[in-house]
């Protein structure tokens, strides 16, 4: 079975920014922003055409800053929200803001790819998520599950939720919260957990992670010194509820079990420079990819902590006894957690990897060069789980 | 002579009727006597029965006096020599009566025997003796086999207790040799002869007897047994090897006589059991102990670095350190070999018994110990890299240094010094399996490895923080315009001279790339300002916002990929290497995180310029250096809206001022 080859598509300007469009489910898209400080910043859609293998892009012109960060709404397809900054009086400011993409873009346009920068089209502002107290907006994450009306913020040392209001053109503040302590605080990134009904979202900040009860806005655990340099970047396991995963400068990845907050369960160190990103699988846990400045991309098989240590289980009623023998064999043979692949098409740092929202066995990585590499799970593997 | 032979004939026929009337006199003679003589045997017959009637009837007083005046012997053979004639005569009245007179006597004489057995206050040859009697006055076999082992486990508790209260609870007891002195001669003596008195007096009871001594001795020996352990167990804490082999062969040695006595006790099996499980702790005990050195040599090291240093000297002396670390650590390993080497001395008892010849010698003391302390040492060393304070702090980077180049030592030379000092000593000669050389030495080097990543990891991130700070901390977009190399980059470069300083002192040069050489300095610093002119000169035009991308991506076609934390090998150049580029790429990430204003940049660019100027030297490959401040001050001007560098010259002009 021979893997596809990967599909790299350039930017013109440094990027760190992407996410898949996550209210999508059909068409595999990806949102990504770019970074530039003399020239008009873009959000370039990228829709992945599976069957020929070919990206179609859309550009739109996000004029208010180069982005930082992006996510995208759960809910709705149109609505996006950055982290930006502006500089005025050599003072850079960093805001969050949401936006609405023009309609015919939601779903993506298959016009030809090279008429599109000429006709770059803008965004619609919705809502500035007011920063007037805070000045450094890190992130924002949408509440997963939701109807694409709450969103945190993550301001210096500050954890905002805002409701967003009038079809997303007004964003209250709900509720806030903020770290106490010495130093300058900061929170560098946060994630909302799918579970508990979605009233918990974990921050990282310096070596600490840290989970809030959104309802309260208090702190329910803290695992300090969760690694030995900065924390960069977190992820909740989408299928099991305590579990979730954190990388940073020391190189390593980390799981933990937020109920025992003194061991992680399991420790990669397979990356040789801080890892940036790490991501679950949404539907196959055990899927997770990591992304560091060593121009790597891993995708490791955690499959001893994940929700189905045993492999895929199958139903017994729709299976012959002569299948039903064959995944009894199967489920003997020992699994064990291996790095799956080691991505090498990058030759800058990679700053943000994802799961597409639409195929499960495809993912995006995008180094600070511009470069967008779409990739999918090798293919033995993936029938190896699917059967 | 016709006539002489008549004469003749006629004279013997004379003869024989004289001879005729001899003998018929004769007869009437004897026929005479006879009734006398019948007469007179029949009176020595009286005679002696009456001697015999007369001892019978003196029986009982003679007995009495025998009795009272203490002749056991004596009395027990009158009355062993009237038994049977009582016994047979026994209906006559008269003899009824003296028997039964007999009777209480004996059995007077019966317990005063025993009594003065069971008094116990003479010594064991009496005690035999009393037994012999006993026996012979026809007592129970059984039960004075039972009484003879109860009165002698009488006294062989007494010397139990004496043995225990040697032990006592106050633990300046007598030493270990005097202990097993006292066992030896006191408890194991005694059974000893008991033993032998056992056996020579109830030979007849068969293996039911031997059977019951063998159960005595058994457990009488292995309440000793516990004794002794426990006193031995006191020892384990002590040094002296040489006081617990002898008392250890004194032990054992004892128990050999009363071994082949009662080999079905099995107490000399059991004795070489104690011995053995005490040669085992002894191993375990200098295990411990070299572990122990080994940590102790470790805060040593640590109080020597940490100490204060002396006003003009250049840290404390690294390679002295590691010298006294090696040998001190040697001088304990060859210590207790020569301390375990006491247990397989020839003149030793248990010296040639299997388990000395064997499996001590290679599971015990070469496993166990030596390859067991060599395993241990180089888990100690690498905890030190697994310590969850990354941070560095716990673990000063010199003392892992330090370690990294001793285990790398070990590998070299050490350890196949020590194995062959060991095979030497103790002539292993058995068949299990033992750890080769080369495993050992790949462990070493696995660990020095790993220790010296670790260092550079621990340099690498002290260097990175202060970068990082210096970074961060700073407004770079209302910077003034550049005087000065900032102070940060001097600091960093001392720091990597002292890096330089302290691993050199450990390790050698390494190799680097030929094309460095001192005249390459000043042909580089044009060489790469000219290049980083070339680099970001296109991002003046606004119209080609490509040309950055294309030529930052077409060099990068040609350069290699860096690993930064990339596995180092066993040398100064390849170590600086490591601290650098780690170091370096961090500066790069966090440049890449902020915004510069135009002076901004331009202090960047003399920071890397300056840094240009002093790293090459460290590094095995200079390009590196050039390619990774390249890249920063590449990413400065990126993160610029307003880029204008500053000219080469002044930019050198700075740095050389500063």
């Amino acid at each position: 079975m021979e893997d596809d080859a990967p599909v790299i598509y350039g930017l013109e300007f440094q990027a760190r920014a992407l996410t898949p469009q996550t209210a999508e489910t059909d068409a595999i898209r990806f949102l990504v922003g770019t970074q530039s400080l003399k020239y008009d910043n873009q959000i370039h859609i990228i829709d992945f055409d599976d069957e020929n293998n070919i990206i179609n892009k859309n550009v739109l012109l996000h004029q208010a800053g180069e982005i930082w960060h992006i996510s995208a709404s759960p809910a709705d397809r149109g609505v996006l929200a950055t982290c930006y900054n502006r500089t005025s009086d050599s003072k850079v400011l960093t805001c969050a803001a949401v936006w609405r993409m023009p309609k015919e873009l939601e779903s993506g346009s298959h016009e030809s790819p090279d008429d599109s920068s000429s006709t770059a089209q803008t965004l619609e502002l919705l809502c500035h998520l007011d920063n007037t107290a805070h000045s450094n907006m890190a992130c924002v994450v949408w509440e997963p599950m939701g109807d694409g009306k709450k969103i945190i913020s993550l301001a210096d040392n500050h954890i905002l939720l805002w409701d967003l209001q009038e079809s997303s053109s007004q964003a209250v503040l709900a509720s806030s919260a903020s770290l106490g302590g010495k130093g300058q605080l900061k929170f560098t990134s946060g994630r909302w957990s799918p579970h508990h009904n979605c009233t918990q979202v974990a921050t990282a900040n310096d070596t600490t992670l840290r989970g809030w009860d959104t309802r309260t806005m208090s702190q329910i655990y803290c695992i300090e010194n969760a690694h030995g340099q900065l924390v960069r970047d977190l992820d909740f396991n989408p299928n099991k509820q305590y579990y979730l995963a954190s990388c940073g400068d020391d190189c390593k990845v980390k799981f933990w079990d937020t109920r025992n907050v003194t061991e992680p369960v399991k420790t990669l160190e397979e990356h040789s420079h801080w890892v940036w990103n790490v991501r679950y699988n949404h539907s196959h846990d055990q899927l997770v990819l990591t992304g560091s400045s060593d121009s790597r991309v891993i995708l490791s098989n955690m499959v001893s902590i994940s929700s189905e240590p045993f492999g895929h289980l199958v139903d017994d009623d729709d299976i012959s006894d002569q299948e039903d023998h064959r995944s009894e064999e199967k489920s003997k043979e020992p699994l064990q957690d291996n790095v799956i692949a080691t991505y090498e098409e990058h030759e800058d740092s990679v700053y943000a990897v994802d799961w597409s929202s639409a195929d499960p066995w495809l993912f995006a990585s995008l180094s600070y060069d511009g470069r967008l590499v779409i990739n999918r799970v090798p293919r033995a593997l993936k029938y190896h789980i699917l059967l | 002579m016709k006539n002489d032979f008549r004469k003749m004939e006629d004279e013997m026929d004379r003869l024989a009727t004289n001879m005729a009337v001899i003998t018929d006199f004769s007869a009437r003679i004897s026929a005479t006597l006879q009734d006398r003589h019948e007469r007179i045997t029949k009176l020595a017959g009286v005679h002696a029965l009456l001697r015999k009637l007369q001892f019978l009837f003196e029986l009982p007083s003679r007995l009495t006096k025998c009795v009272e005046l203490g002749a056991y012997g004596q009395a027990v053979r009158y009355q062993g020599r009237a038994q049977a004639v009582l016994q047979q005569y026994q209906h006559l009245p008269s003899f009824r009566a003296i028997q039964d007179d007999c009777q209480v006597i004996t059995a007077r004489l019966a317990q005063q025997l025993r009594q003065r057995f069971r008094e116990g206050g003479s010594g064991a040859p009496e005690q035999a003796e009393c037994v012999e009697l006993l026996l012979a006055l026809g007592e129970p076999a059984e039960e004075l086999c039972e009484e003879f082992l109860a009165h002698a486990r009488g006294r062989l508790e007494e010397e139990l207790r004496s043995l225990e209260a040697e032990l006592g609870p106050s633990p300046p007891a007598p030493d270990v040799l005097e202990f097993t002195d006292h066992g030896g001669s006191g408890f194991v003596g005694g059974l000893c002869q008991v033993a032998a008195a056992y056996q020579e007096l109830f030979a007849a009871q068969g293996p039911a007897g031997a059977e019951r001594l063998a159960a005595f001795a058994r457990e009488l020996g292995s309440r000793y047994f516990a004794l002794v352990e426990r006193r031995l167990a006191q020892e384990q804490g002590g040094g002296d090897n040489s006081l617990l082999v002898r008392a250890l062969d004194r032990f054992h040695r004892r128990l050999r006589a009363p071994g082949a006595l009662l080999a079905a006790a099995g107490l000399a099996e059991a004795a070489t059991e104690i011995v053995e499980r005490v040669a085992r702790e002894r191993l375990g005990h200098h295990l411990q102990g070299l572990r122990a050195a080994f940590l102790g040599c470790l805060t040593d090291v640590r109080q020597a670095l940490a100490a204060p240093r002396v006003a003009g000297k250049e840290g404390p002396g690294l390679a002295e350190l590691l010298a006294n670390v090696a040998s001190s650590i040697l001088s304990h390993i060859k210590a207790s070999l020569a301390a375990v080497h006491l247990f397989t001395a020839k003149e030793v008892s248990f010296s040639n018994k299997p388990y000395f010849r064997g499996e001590f010698c290679s599971q015990g003391v070469r496993e166990g110990l030596i390859v067991g302390f060599i395993r241990s040492m180089c888990q100690t060393a690498q905890s030190f890299c697994d310590s969850p304070g990354e941070k560095g702090g716990a673990t000063p980077p010199a003392l892992l240094l330090l370690l990294s180049r001793l285990c790398l030592d070990y590998e070299t030379a050490t350890i196949s010094y020590i194995l062959t000092l060991t095979d030497e000593q103790f002539l292993v000669q058995d068949q299990f399996p033992v750890t080769p050389v080369s495993t050992l030495c790949a462990e070493a080097r696995e660990t020095a490895r790993r220790l010296l990543t670790h260092y550079v990891k621990v340099q690498g991130l002290v260097i990175s923080q202060m970068l990082r700070k210096s970074v961060e901390t700073r407004d770079w977009l209302s910077t003034l315009e550049p005087r000065n190399v900032r102070a940060v980059m001097k600091r960093v470069v001392e720091d990597t001279t002292a890096i330089d300083v302290q691993v050199g002192l450990l390790y050698e040069e390494g190799v680097r790339k030929a094309q460095s050489s001192d005249s390459s300095k000043r042909t580089f610093s044009v060489y790469s300002s000219s290049r980083q002119q070339g680099r970001y000169a296109p991002s003046y035009t606004p119209s080609a916002p490509m040309d950055t991308n294309l030529l930052s991506n077409i060099q990068k076609l040609f350069s290699e990929r860096i690993d930064v934390f990339s596995p180092v090998e066993f040398n100064k150049v390849s170590v600086l290497t490591g601290i650098i580029k780690i170091s370096l790429k961090t500066l790069l990430e966090c440049v890449r995180l902020r915004t510069f204003g135009r002076f901004g940049l331009q202090q960047v660019q003399v920071d890397c310029h300056f840094l240009q100027l002093y790293l090459w030297r460290f590094v095995a490959d200079e390009e590196l250096v050039h390619l990774l401040l390249d890249e920063v001050v590449a990413s400065a001007a990126l993160r610029c809206p307003d880029p204008v560098p500053m000219e080469p010259s002044v930019v050198e002009v700075i740095c050389e001022r500063g």
